[in-house]
């Protein structure tokens, strides 16, 4: 297990140094110029000269990404070129308030999904089942900025109860904070409660028919214990991973949602360093996000094999 | 579907009777298409016409669908709207199984380094998740809807790659395969002719999925403002630019939005109805996105 898991972190590694060369070269190729940026539109041309040999704009590229990429590894982030500060602490902030919502959202759908699941597998075939299988595929189907739209109308905009966007700090007290929170996360939710509902339906539905839970009635064991106990324990091997999964695809999610809530996380600075081609604060949340996304792979394989004893890593591997 | 293919690979469906799914989604889906093929014939009113008497007019007789911030019938807008959505998710699908399905069949038949290599590639490229890797190719150039096509494209590219290298790795030991490597046929001959003819079911599955998810994708990032530019708007755009009177006149958002989930519902009826036509046994599971 060990040798597996030292394998997975080396080819994360890997894959991350390949994905932050991918991030440098598709960034060193933008169009605008990083000393225009710096020196604004009306700087003389031998300014913008002497800043671009000053910064090195002029060596080969691999060299750049080499002088990059040790800073990096360092914790040297870079300055953000537009907010004039170091990129660690603004990248630390919006982690932060994104993780706070991915974090509240993933809570919320692990535990509604799975009920609903559940509650539909129960219901198999009747009236509440189709009523959830029809939710869930509207909730595939529905984009998730067409989500927050509908949410801003009807909490916002039509009952008034929350805003339509914007984000407050913790110490402006928690019910404001709480406030801005609670549309974002529930767009978020909406967006990605059908996969695991789904999932744990036809995976639940599968379990309650095998023979083991047959046996467990026959004990005469409470209908309780039998769901709880014996076929939800099995039936949520699927689930997790899509689980763990889930959290790569909210990462993704984070953009288009912090976006149109104006809340000021991870995904919402991806959107503006790239419009305003803040090129060291995008490289650096790029790779996070990258980060994230592969140790939530790893977290979900090596969480699979801790549930399933079938399933064993490091002794088969070819 | 392609009767004639050879028994031994066992993806060839056999005729079987339409799903109520399958028949529900080309229903809904080709009540789209057809519409928004027909839009400049059968639209009510120019798209484009600004004016300034007939703004924010709720749903009317007149107007179906009311009227934007600019005065412009919202159904017309619908309907060319849907034309652009459209087109830039098949456009996209066409561009990943154009460069997918090669990647994907030489890793699956050569095997050895031209897999790891293709697969590493893929496996960096999937390290982004996919809205973002659509924004970093969109932020290297001034945006265009056909640009976002190319970008949303490319994001799926790996994952058509392995959809297609998996079928190749199960095909290239049938027999026929191997009877056309006896005849010393070259490389190219085999992948195209012998392999590529029977892997095309479950390609034209996950094919006529990605155009899903790349409307979804596209429209998100189109939402983004990269990419159709107005005054022409794609459904994603239109939803973007109706943010902004969504108290006052909320028709503008709903429209375009409805349309977009009743085509992605449509489309996953089609989807689902089409796996469980090639593989009886797969009922009742659901893919996941």
């Amino acid at each position: 297990m060990a040798g597996y898991v030292l394998r997975r972190l080396f080819l994360i590694a890997l894959v991350l140094a390949a994905v932050s060369l991918l991030v440098f070269t598709i960034t060193s190729i933008l169009p605008a110029s990083v000393a225009h940026l710096i020196l604004g539109p009306f700087a003389p041309p031998d300014q913008i000269k002497a800043l671009e040999i000053k910064l090195g704009l002029n060596d080969p590229i691999l060299l750049q990404y080499w002088r990059w990429a040790t800073r990096f590894i360092t914790g040297d982030f870079g300055e953000s070129m537009l907010m004039n500060r170091p990129v660690a602490p603004i990248l630390a902030e919006a982690i932060q308030r994104s993780a706070t919502l991915t974090i509240s959202a993933f809570t919320l759908v692990a535990l509604v999904g799975v009920s609903l699941g559940v509650i539909a597998a129960l219901r198999h075939n009747r009236p509440l089942d189709h009523a959830i299988s029809v939710a869930t595929y509207l909730g595939i189907a529905v984009p998730e900025f067409f989500w927050s739209i509908v949410v801003i109308l009807v909490f916002a905009a039509y009952l008034g109860w929350l805003p339509a966007s914007g984000y407050e700090p913790l110490s402006t007290g928690f019910w404001i904070w709480l406030k801005h929170i609670i549309a974002p996360t529930i767009t978020l939710v909406f967006a990605h409660l059908a996969h695991v509902s789904r999932l744990t339906r036809s995976s639940m539905i599968e379990v309650l028919q095998s023979p083991y839970v047959t046996a467990a009635r026959a004990k005469g064991l409470p209908e309780r214990v039998v769901v709880i106990r014996h076929a939800l324990r099995n039936a949520l091997l699927p689930t997790i991973t899509v689980l763990a999964l889930d959290i790569g695809r909210l990462m993704g999610g984070v953009v288009v949602i912090e976006t149109v809530f104006a809340y000021p996380g991870l995904g919402r600075l991806l959107v503006f360093s790239i419009q305003q081609r803040d090129l060291p604060t995008l490289q650096a949340a790029i790779l996070v996000v990258a980060a994230i996304y592969a140790f939530a792979n790893l977290l979900a394989d090596l969480l699979y094999a801790w549930l399933n004893p079938k399933i064993r890593y490091g002794r088969t591997v070819a | 579907m392609a009767e004639q293919s050879p028994e031994s690979t066992a993806i060839a469906p056999p005729r079987r009777p339409m799903s109520a799914q399958l028949k529900a989604g080309l229903l809904i889906v080709g009540t789209i298409v057809l519409l928004s093929l027909l839009a400049p014939w059968i639209a009510p009113h120019p798209w484009d016409t600004i004016s300034i008497h007939t703004r924010f007019q709720p749903p009317s007789m007149t107007y179906w669908l009311g009227t934007d911030d600019y005065g412009r019938d919202v159904l017309s807008r619908l309907l060319m709207g849907g034309r652009l959505s459209l087109a830039m998710g098949i456009g996209a699908t066409v561009i990943s199984v154009l460069f997918g399905v090669p990647m994907g069949l030489a890793a699956g038949y050569f095997r050895g380094n031209v897999d790891e290599v293709l697969m590493r590639v893929s496996d960096v490229l999937m390290a982004i998740p996919a809205i973002m890797l659509g924004l970093l190719v969109l932020a290297v150039m001034p945006p265009a809807l056909w640009k976002t096509a190319v970008a949303v494209g490319l994001v799926y590219v790996p994952l058509i790659a392995r959809v297609a290298r998996s079928v190749t790795l199960g095909l290239t030991n049938e027999e026929f395969v191997q009877a056309a490597r006896a005849r010393a046929e070259n490389a190219l001959y085999i992948l195209f002719r012998e392999i590529l003819p029977n892997a095309w079911p479950p390609l034209i599955v996950e094919a006529s999925l990605r155009v899903t998810y790349a409307i979804l994708l596209g429209s998100a990032l189109s939402f983004l403002g990269l990419g159709a530019q107005p005054p022409s708007s794609d459904w994603g755009l239109m939803i973007s630019e109706a943010r902004a009177f969504i108290d006052r006149a909320p028709w503008i958002a709903l429209a375009p939005g409805f349309a977009m989930c009743l085509l992605v519902i449509g489309i996953n009826l089609i989807g689902d109805g089409l796996r469980e036509q090639l593989d009886p046994r797969l009922k009742g599971q659901i893919a996941k996105a």
